[in-house]
């Protein structure tokens, strides 16, 4: 069996895989983010590699994976449909694809007005599940969204979308998941995860329906470095959930980046026993430097 | 309804730049915005006055993107029309360009901001409920329109920031995507979040044909 990516073949070896998240430069020069990387080599399977996170302009996202895989590190190309149409979004996936970037995760993209450019015009031409789409059916159908042709080789590529356990309404969730599943996702990276007892219901919920089986999700785990930090993620970045319980642990703590450690290390123990769950994403903003401990310190052991 | 938003006094005074002015109003949505009728017309002719402002003359068309209407009406006011440098219009984009078409020598100053096609929830509340894009998919949707109600214009459900009912965007503003799901969940009729929903054929949005 031949496989498109590191990662999907790590995913089909079974074992619990790390990917974790290399934020590129808000500027021209890469010297800092090959170091970042050089510091992280080998403790995940695979890095994101994030494209105009929370809408602030940083290095592209496809010009961040080619540092990456010159380097040798396996990049997974963020794409949002915030800054691209059909047309610019397609033409970098056969780009991506030509120059070896073989994993590429589709999302809608944060809302502008949250970034350094307020007053941009935000494009959201098609959502995530129609990047999703669109993309399968270049690399199997050989068509274009307008069913327009391919000329030539396929892109070769390894999908994965993103899924938030902490999103309303609760209910319908799943079934968003499992769109996403049909228009082509193969992988899942979650929200970041604190509090486990939400997520672990989630996770029921996907495996009472059998998504587990076909598609491979990996729990999202973000160290909270500091108790401004925590502040931030449970009142104002959309989409997370910070529990009481976990805010009040942080704002006691006399030395808060090693408790937001301890904490993380603890969900990522809780999480490896979640039956279904095939691995976790590292974000670790701002402090990338954490991941090799963190991986250790979990007894992770990625194969790169 | 199109609905507009006067501009601020002082952008306008600036606009006007102390020369004489004409006043263009609209007897529909700018009326029933308020921001464009007699009596914001009145009310504005009294505070360019007190700017020592020339007001020659003024007018609520009817309405102002009636070409043929405006054409006649404004024959009445050729006089006052003559004596101002300046016609400020009070009415959507559309009003302030049919004028602009009729008087071609004349310097037009837009008095508002068109904001979008919405409903009066309230008496001078609006809110957004259409943006023109030239192919309804509300039946598919419970009869709400994600497309103009949603930030992001997703088509298949609620982002990731949707929480409690209110949009990441602004937490006064309700998720269409929840009002979606509340509607539909009443109606036993939730297949809209597992089927997907096709990308949107923006060349219905008549960008490259401008008459019908």
């Amino acid at each position: 069996m031949s496989y498109r990516s590191h990662l999907e073949e790590v995913l089909a070896d079974g074992r619990f895989v790390v990917t974790a998240e290399i934020g590129p430069p808000k500027g021209a020069d890469v010297g800092k983010m090959r170091q970042k990387a050089e510091v992280v080599r080998g403790y995940a399977d695979a890095f994101n590699v994030t494209d105009n996170q929370t809408a602030v302009v940083r290095l592209s996202s496809f010009a961040g994976c080619m540092v990456l895989l010159q380097m040798g590190i396996e990049p997974i190309m963020q794409m949002t449909c915030r800054d691209r149409n059909r047309i610019a979004l397609q033409s970098d996936v056969l780009g991506a694809s030509a120059l070896g970037i073989r994993n590429i995760l589709c999302l809608t993209g944060d809302h502008q007005s949250f970034g350094n450019h307020p007053g941009a015009k935000g494009v959201f031409d098609i959502d995530s599940i129609q990047l999703l789409q669109i993309i399968k059916d270049m690399r199997d159908r050989g068509v274009f969204q307008s069913g327009d042709p391919l000329i030539a080789s396929r892109p070769i590529v390894f999908l994965g979308a993103a899924a938030n356990p902490y999103a309303d309404p609760f209910e319908i969730q799943v079934d968003r998941l499992r769109k996403k599943m049909n228009a082509g996702a193969e992988f899942i990276q979650t929200q970041s995860v604190y509090d486990i007892e939400k997520f672990t219901q989630w996770m029921d919920d996907v495996r009472s329906q059998g998504l587990d089986k076909n598609i491979s999700i990996l729990a999202g785990v973000t160290p909270l470095k500091s108790v401004k930090m925590a502040e931030r993620m449970k009142f104002h970045v959309p989409g997370t959930d910070v529990p009481d319980q976990v805010y009040e642990r942080m704002k006691a703590a006399a030395d808060p980046p090693k408790e937001g450690y301890a904490i993380a290390l603890e969900t990522i123990r809780e999480l490896k026993a979640v039956p279904g769950l095939r691995g976790i994403h590292i974000t670790a903003l701002f402090w990338e430097e954490i991941i090799p401990a963190l991986v250790k310190d979990a007894g992770l052991t990625p194969t790169v | 309804m199109i609905i507009t938003k006067q501009k601020n006094f002082a952008d306008l005074l600036r606009c006007i730049d102390n020369k004489s002015v004409f006043l263009i109003g609209c007897n529909e949505c700018a009326t029933l915005c308020r921001t464009g009728g007699k009596e914001e017309i009145a009310a504005l002719k009294e505070a360019l006055g007190k700017h020592k402002i020339p007001v020659t003359g003024w007018v609520v068309l009817e309405p102002a993107c009636h070409l043929m209407n405006d054409k006649q009406m404004l024959k009445k006011f050729d006089s006052e029309l003559k004596r101002s440098e300046k016609v400020l219009v009070l009415a959507c984009g559309n009003g302030v360009q049919t004028v602009a078409e009729l008087l071609a020598e004349k310097d037009v100053i837009a008095g508002t901001d068109t904001l979008f096609l919405g409903e009066i929830s309230r008496i001078n509340e609006f809110d957004k409920r259409c943006m023109l894009c030239g192919e309804c998919l509300v039946d598919a949707f419970g009869g709400f329109c994600p497309v103009s109600r949603c930030p992001k214009s997703m088509l298949n459900g609620p982002c990731g920031g949707s929480s409690g009912g209110k949009c990441e965007v602004n937490k006064e503003m309700e998720c269409v995507w929840d009002t979606v799901y509340q509607a539909l969940k009443k109606k036993g009729k939730l297949q809209v979040f597992t089927a997907i929903q096709k990308p949107k054929d923006w060349s219905k949005t008549l960008e490259q044909k401008r008459r019908v």
